[in-house]
């Protein structure tokens, strides 16, 4: 019974060493365990802390292209703009030097016509084209200046009757005050202004320097023409100063055409 | 050769000389100038036109006569035709029309609207 008593002791003391070892493992184990979670937890804040970290200078740097990219746009609209602008600008002077260009043609056409001859009518009728086509009157007269009796008379007219133009006496009425004068008359209101024979609406003597040698009086405008333009005053000038080269020089070539024939008359008399 | 063969019918010399002035700022054109219609049909019967501008008001025959007979003849009846003149009121452009012109320019003319409608009947860009 003591031999039975002793083996179960000893067996029991055997289990409870075994339990002791696993107990001693066991507990071991839970702290290798609650070390290793407490080390997983040290590595996933760290690796918390580092995105975090990462992502943030990252985004600063974005926002800071943002801005850049912003400010380049904002500079290419300004540039844009100013480009429009300038476009603008040189459309409106391109414009201009059409108009400019155009005006140029219409007077170098003029001078041109007006001394490509030394004929007298031909001269009178380039005058007459300019004033017509280039201005676009309708009714007006060309008046040379006698100097012998210092009256003016008709030489030419368009949509009026010449015998209708009575002589003018110089520095009499509007016609000869401005023949006197030497200087443009154009009537203030053209949309008011009643046709009258004395009274022309524009009156532009022709002069060589000082000297006037005769005077384009205007009635009445096309139809399709209610004001003048600017460059119709340019021609008005150019008028009243080339037209009276040309009608002198014709007149003197004609009269130098005719005492030629004459001498030549003469010769041939004497020769024979 | 040119690429553009336009004729100007005019009595004026001056006129002819703007409109060809005008006319001349066109690459490849060739211009023929007519003194009145009967000129003009003379040289339309000589040579191919692709434009004509015409006066009305001319001696011999007038630019309404011309365009009636350009557009009766088979062979030229397709040119286009430009009407250059004093004549503003709308029944003379009216008229003009309805025989066969393309466009009416009245005068005082400036040199680019006459570059302007040629360039838009010649369908230059």
């Amino acid at each position: 019974m003591l031999e039975e008593e002793s083996g179960y002791r000893g067996k029991a003391e055997e289990f409870l060493q075994a339990f002791k070892k696993g107990a001693e493992f066991t507990h071991e184990l839970l702290k290798e365990n609650e070390r290793l979670r407490f080390r997983v937890l040290e590595l996933e804040n760290a690796l918390g802390d580092h995105s975090a970290g990462a992502g943030a200078e990252q985004s600063s740097v974005l926002i800071s292209r943002i801005k850049e990219l912003e400010q380049e746009k904002q500079d290419i609209l300004d540039r844009i703009r100013q480009v429009e602008d300038e476009n603008q600008d040189f459309a409106n002077r391109y414009i201009e030097i059409e108009s400019e260009n155009n005006n140029l043609a219409n007077l170098y056409i003029a001078s041109y016509q007006l001394h490509s001859t030394l004929d007298f009518k031909e001269v009178l009728q380039i005058i007459m084209e300019i004033v017509i086509n280039l201005i676009g009157a309708e009714e007006f007269s060309l008046m040379l200046l006698d100097e012998k009796n210092g009256d003016l008379r008709a030489v030419a007219c368009e949509g009026m009757d010449r015998e209708e133009i009575p002589p003018v006496t110089l520095g009499s009425g509007l016609i000869g005050q401005t023949v006197q004068s030497g200087e443009s008359y154009f009537t203030e209101n053209m949309e008011t202004y009643q046709r009258d024979i004395l009274n022309p609406m524009v009156c532009v003597p022709l002069k060589i320097k000082d000297h006037v040698i005769g005077v384009l009086s205007i009635y009445k405008l096309l139809i399709q023409k209610d004001k003048f333009a600017q460059v119709d005053y340019e021609l008005f000038t150019l008028l009243a100063g080339h037209a009276a080269t040309a009608i002198f020089g014709a007149r003197l070539y004609s009269d130098s055409e005719r005492r030629l024939s004459t001498i030549q008359g003469f010769l041939d008399l004497i020769t024979k | 050769m040119a690429d553009y063969n336009i004729l100007i019918v005019e009595d004026s010399p001056t006129m002819r000389q703007l409109i060809s002035f005008a006319l001349k700022r066109i690459k490849g054109v060739r211009i023929v100038e007519a003194s009145d219609g009967v000129d003009g049909l003379k040289k339309i019967s000589a040579e191919k036109f692709q434009m004509i501008f015409t006066d009305i008001n001319m001696p011999v025959m007038d630019g309404l006569k011309l365009i009636s007979l350009v557009r009766e003849d088979v062979n030229h009846k397709g040119i286009p035709i430009v009407v250059i003149t004093t004549e503003g009121a709308q029944e003379d452009r009216q008229r003009a029309l309805a025989l066969g012109a393309n466009d009416y320019i009245t005068k005082p003319i400036q040199p680019n609207r006459i570059l302007e409608v040629a360039r838009q009947l010649l369908q230059i860009t």
